[in-house]
């Protein structure tokens, strides 16, 4: 197994966070794990990206310029980032915020109303989860209950009350990310 | 565990307790790290007021004898020249960490590795070097930070961790070793006053007799050679029989570790020099590889600073070629492989 994960948004979109999640969750399965940020000076609405691999070898470079898998939660995300998946590799694309398609055929588009999910449940805060939920789902790369525990980590002390509502949004997306993974396992 | 929080407990775990910094990004982890553990383990923390206090703080917990440190990003380090000249002319310990950002000026707050000539040729004014580390991992950093400590305590003299933007941003699996107990060596030379020492302590970087001035500018020199001979450090991968030696610090070394795995599988001999002190640079290393090489290829975070001593290094007996990214961009794993296709193929030396 070797994922190189590569997750594009704006600032409070929980980019990061979901980077964060992935990368303490894969330490504590033992796996080999590295985490990069991006951001600008802005506190908000600034670009926010980041870089995880997460492998059962040791990481040489832990600077992603091929992803396996992408995640875009905005359209600048999507048209810097879309040429550099590889072949055959996984868009998810947040489609609440990005209403560009995906013009490449030859990756796995992946589509995703994460804040309306979010809203639906509750809380538009937890669409990084949503998100998150349907990429361990479709790429496997950690077990769902090592990122729950990894929440508690992640999380401000504030918002620990959280935690009951991202298990739920983890859930959905996971939910609606294996009617995909279904239909792929139709076509080949 | 992140980078920034990896020079914090590595300095704690080195017997560091006295830290003196002001908050830049992409550094500002390291302060608010320390802040909070530096009180935990009965240390102290102080945020001053600038990068200009930060150095001086430094300056007098040195002289007091304190295993002492600071940390910043390009702007602030400029700003702590005059201390560190000082420091280094007073022979005193400490240990400075610069995560780089993108320059020159305020500049950005993207990795880059343009704070090289400044670091390894001295930075302030007169006669002298600091001994400059530059790690490429997490757990890398974490162990590091008690080599600086011991190296500034040995030689008595201020000794730099850098890296840049990334590596402090970064996060990666750790194992921490803690040790029982760390020997902090003796300082008989430090100014606590008369009531420890019998004779009158002086610690001085003022010297008006040129003589006197000189002397201590030889001292220095020896120490500097001492150095030079002992302590430099250097990764070598994939060399014996490579055509096109990489060379590369910091995360542009782990880049370039995945290029020449990449350039091996399209059977091109590739290989990969890392040098760790940046100063002492391993020019000898340089030497001997191009004997074997046809080329070195140095790539960079900047316009060409580390390339100058990868050519001292190659006395003319190999060509020297360049690859950076400038201003806080990242060179990536295709670029530097085609540019290391491009130069296997070229004859002559240039950028």
């Amino acid at each position: 197994m070797h994922e190189e994960i590569y997750i594009a948004g704006l600032g409070g979109q929980g980019a990061l966070s979901m980077g964060q999640l992935l990368a303490l969750a894969a330490t504590s399965e033992n796996k080999e794990v590295s985490y990069v940020p991006f951001y600008g000076p802005e506190k908000r609405g600034g670009f926010a990206n980041c870089g995880v691999i997460i492998s059962d070898h040791p990481i040489s470079s832990p600077i992603i310029s091929e992803p396996s898998v992408l995640v875009v939660m905005n359209n600048l995300s999507l048209k810097n980032y879309e040429d550099s998946v590889i072949l055959g590799g996984i868009i998810i694309v947040n489609s609440s915020m990005v209403n560009l398609g995906v013009k490449r055929s030859d990756v796995r588009v992946v589509s995703i109303q994460a804040s309306e999910e979010a809203e639906h449940l509750g809380d538009v805060r937890v669409a990084n989860s949503v998100i998150l939920g349907a990429l361990i789902e479709l790429t496997e790369v950690v077990s769902v209950s090592a990122v729950e525990k990894s929440l508690e980590e992640v999380l401000p002390k504030r918002n620990l009350n959280m935690i009951p509502i991202n298990f739920k949004a983890l859930e959905r997306g996971a939910e609606l990310a294996s009617n995909y993974k279904k239909a792929w396992s139709n076509l080949s | 565990m992140k980078g920034n929080d990896a020079i914090g407990e590595g300095a704690i775990l080195a017997g560091c307790r006295h830290f003196f910094g002001y908050p830049i990004t992409p550094q500002s982890e390291v302060t608010h790290y320390l802040a909070k553990r530096l009180p935990e383990v009965g240390g102290l923390f102080m945020q001053a007021e600038s990068e200009l206090a930060s150095i001086n703080l430094v300056f007098g917990a040195a002289c007091a004898g304190a295993r002492v440190m600071t940390a910043s990003s390009g702007p602030g380090i400029s700003l702590m020249q005059e201390g560190l000249s000082f420091l280094a002319g007073s022979e005193l310990p400490c240990v400075l960490v610069n995560i780089m950002r993108g320059g020159p000026g305020l500049g950005n707050i993207g990795p880059s590795q343009a704070d090289y000539f400044q670091a390894t040729k001295g930075g302030g004014h007169g006669d002298y070097h600091t001994i400059v580390l530059a790690p490429n991992s997490v757990q890398e950093i974490l162990d590091m930070m008690k080599k600086a400590f011991d190296m500034s305590d040995m030689y008595r003299m201020p000794v730099m961790v850098m890296a840049d933007g990334i590596m402090g941003q970064m996060m990666e699996p750790v194992v921490i070793n803690e040790e029982k107990s760390v020997e902090i060596p003796p300082r008989p030379w430090a100014t606590i006053g008369r009531d420890y020492h019998e004779n009158r302590n002086e610690i001085n970087s003022l010297f008006v007799v040129l003589e006197e001035m000189e002397e201590v500018n030889l001292r220095l020199l020896h120490k500097y050679e001492e150095i030079h001979a002992k302590e430099t450090l250097c990764e070598e991968y994939m060399l014996d029989d490579a055509e096109v030696a990489l060379v590369a610090f910091g995360t542009v070394s782990r880049i370039c570790r995945a290029v020449v795995d990449k350039a091996r599988e399209q059977g091109i001999r590739a290989g990969l020099i890392r040098p760790i002190t940046l100063w002492p640079f391993p020019h000898d290393v340089i030497s001997r590889i191009a004997k074997s090489a046809q080329c070195f290829l140095a790539v960079e975070m900047n316009m060409g600073q580390m390339f100058e001593d990868v050519e001292i290094g190659a006395k003319g007996r190999a060509p020297v070629y360049h690859y950076g990214r400038l201003g806080g961009m990242v060179p990536l794993a295709k670029d530097i492989l085609e540019e290391l296709k491009k130069v296997s193929k070229r004859r002559g030396t240039g950028r």
